[in-house]
């Protein structure tokens, strides 16, 4: 398969002044300048085959959309080179391309000029812009009293009527209306179907698992991980929960102290990922600063997604802790683990038998990686055994 | 088309405005209106297309930070608005050359087109500069008023050259022939020059026109455009470094 985007070796350097001269008057009184590098970009390189739906998703300030304009060309690299094959759409901001005081009409063939095509072939393919963008009777409006849907609309109908070979779309499809979002993934999925190569930056990171052939997570400006996008989607809530981890709760009265928690498999401290229907041990060790009278120990289990799926705690299951005084080890065998691919997040605590007192809890401090079986589909596991009898 | 009127209209009323105020008041020049507007259409694209052009860029920031496009459009497409009205105000010269029975001559008229891609060159390469440290320098602008109303005067457009030149190279006048070396580094003054001598062939035009020969004349024009031609090969390159920075910047 051919190469529709190289990207190698990108930097992009923003300059960030303290006090930027705007003016000749400024910079001749204000003698030297004072700049801060800032690296939006650093040696990013990678490919986009032709055809593939490629994902960049990354917090905030990552240099996604930095990115994403490098390769429009918007923005020339500092340092390294992107070379593209055929023609490019971009969708990259609101109402991008369009001039505020022409009409839609005008505005039509300006957005289509920038992409190369020629006014009778935009000709051509007007009516269908309009009729995909449903704005019919605001065509011969001025493009300053469109709302921000509407210029959506119409920047997107314009995209992906041009024939290109690589669209570019960044977060602007957020905005539309649930309808047109959705005949947006379906013209999608058409260009995916016709072998045009699209890239999209996206928060949603599960529209990114859902339709795209490969991803790449950006961290600071550099790629992250990059690869299939259920992998790449799971290392980037992996990152944010660890950023998220400095403000990982913990609270209580800390008359008893949870040490710490571990989880084991069999003997051993977990390593690696489990596998569905595996068995795992939370261990949690304790310290009781003065003695405290049949404490409960307690964990709860929170998806990646931050749902809650399962808790229990050492009341439910008969065991009395009695009176605690210096250190004890509580220890939770799971039996076969029900979940599928994804990553677990444990949260445990100590607390009274009548709940109101809390002692200590450590929220979501510990976590644990269930593997998704390949070429399954599982949402649960379920432990079968099949047997066959005659009859 | 309105647009074409408005540009009509400027030079009819230079024509008629000057005919009358050279009638009444008597002028040093013969055929003043003649000699006036052949410089003067020149020197309007000249100035027009750089007051415009640097703002080229920065007047369409939405654009420029948003699609991507050859950023040389730009200030080409006010170089290209400008000498629209340039050829439509040289139809209404050259119709009042003809219904004047002013005419034109054969010995010089080879001048023009050559002057005119002089005039060209100097003025896509000098708004490819504006343009692209405008986006930087917003100041500059300003600036380019100022520095176009002291260019103008140091152009012979509305003064005859060669009265200058006879008073300031006279003898009694030390640095005379310094001053004039000097005046003659100045690429605009050798492009009207060459419109004039082209256009202007009134009786005593010598006394009026710069002390060159056409030959001369058209030497000097081709030694200009191989200069500014590496001028526009140098502020092309220059917009080309400074224009991957205009999302930015602007």
């Amino acid at each position: 398969m051919s190469i529709a985007i190289e990207i190698a070796d990108v930097s992009k350097r923003f300059r960030m002044y303290r006090e930027k001269p705007s003016s000749l008057k400024q910079r001749i009184l204000s003698g030297r300048v004072r700049a801060e590098d800032f690296w939006a970009l650093r040696d990013v390189s990678f490919d986009v085959a032709e055809g593939e739906f490629f994902a960049l998703i990354g917090q905030n300030g990552s240099g996604k959309s930095t990115l994403l304009k490098v390769i429009a060309g918007i923005l020339r690299p500092s340092e390294g080179v992107v070379r593209q094959r055929g023609r490019i759409a971009g969708l990259l901001e609101l109402g991008a391309g369009f001039h505020p005081e022409l009409t839609g009409r005008e505005n039509v063939y300006l957005n289509a000029a920038f992409l190369g095509l020629s006014h009778r072939k935009t000709d051509a393919v007007y009516d269908d812009i309009v009729e995909f963008a449903e704005l019919r009777e605001f065509m011969d409006t001025q493009v300053k009293f469109f709302s921000s849907g509407m210029l959506v609309r119409l920047g997107f109908a314009c995209a992906v009527h041009v024939d290109p070979e690589v669209i570019l779309i960044d977060e602007v499809l957020a905005v539309g209306d649930e309808a047109f979002q959705a005949r947006c993934l379906d013209r999608v999925r058409t260009f995916q179907k016709e072998g045009r190569t699209i890239v999209l930056v996206t928060h949603a990171l599960d529209m990114a698992r859902q339709l795209c052939d490969r991803a790449a997570m950006l961290d600071h400006g550099v790629i992250h991980a990059i690869g299939g996008p259920d992998q790449v989607v799971r290392e980037m809530r992996r990152t944010i929960s660890k950023h998220d981890l400095e403000f990982a709760r913990e609270e209580g009265s800390r008359e008893i102290e949870i040490l710490g928690g571990s989880l084991h498999r069999g003997a051993d401290p977990l390593a690696g990922a489990l596998a569905p229907g595996e068995c795992v041990t939370l261990q949690v060790d304790l310290k009781a600063n003065e003695p405290v009278d049949d404490p409960v120990v307690s964990f709860a289990l929170h998806d990646g997604a931050n749902n809650f799926v399962f808790g229990s705690d050492t009341a439910q299951h008969g065991l009395a802790l009695g009176r605690v005084d210096g250190k004890r080890r509580v220890r939770f065998q799971l039996g076969p683990v029900p979940f599928t691919g994804g990553q677990y997040w444990v949260t445990v605590g100590v607390h009274s038998r009548d709940n109101q007192r809390v002692y200590h809890v450590q929220d979501q401090r510990y976590s644990f990686e269930v593997r998704q079986t390949e070429g399954r589909r599982d949402q649960t596991y379920v432990p079968v055994t099949a047997e066959v009898e005659d009859l | 088309m309105l647009g074409a009127v408005w540009s009509l209209l400027n030079p009819v009323v230079f024509l008629a405005v000057f005919t009358f105020v050279a009638k009444v008041l008597g002028a040093s020049v013969d055929d003043y209106p003649v000699f006036l507007l052949s410089g003067l259409l020149a020197w309007n694209l000249f100035a027009v297309s750089l007051s415009t052009g640097a703002q080229s860029v920065v007047a369409n920031a939405n654009l420029v930070k948003k699609v991507y496009f050859p950023r040389e459009i730009l200030p080409l497409a006010t170089v290209g608005v400008a000498l629209v009205d340039f050829v439509l105000q040289s139809m209404v010269y050259f119709a009042f050359l003809v219904v004047i029975r002013y005419g034109f001559v054969l010995g010089s008229i080879w001048l023009y087109p050559l002057a005119f891609v002089a005039l060209l060159l100097l003025t896509v390469a000098v708004t490819f500069w504006v343009s692209s440290m405008n986006v930087r320098y917003r100041d500059l602008q300003h600036l380019i008023g100022l520095a176009l109303l002291v260019w103008f005067w140091l152009t012979p457009i509305v003064y005859a050259a060669g009265k200058t030149h006879a008073q300031i190279v006279a003898p009694g006048h030390r640095w005379g022939w310094l001053f004039w070396r000097i005046y003659l580094l100045n690429p605009t003054a050798w492009i009207v020059f060459g419109f004039q001598r082209a256009l202007y062939h009134s009786p005593d035009a010598n006394k009026a026109l710069a002390p060159f020969t056409a030959q001369q004349l058209g030497v000097g024009l081709c030694v200009v455009i191989v200069i500014l031609l590496f001028l526009l090969y140098a502020t092309w390159r220059i917009f080309f470094g400074l224009s991957g920075d205009f999302a930015e910047e602007l």
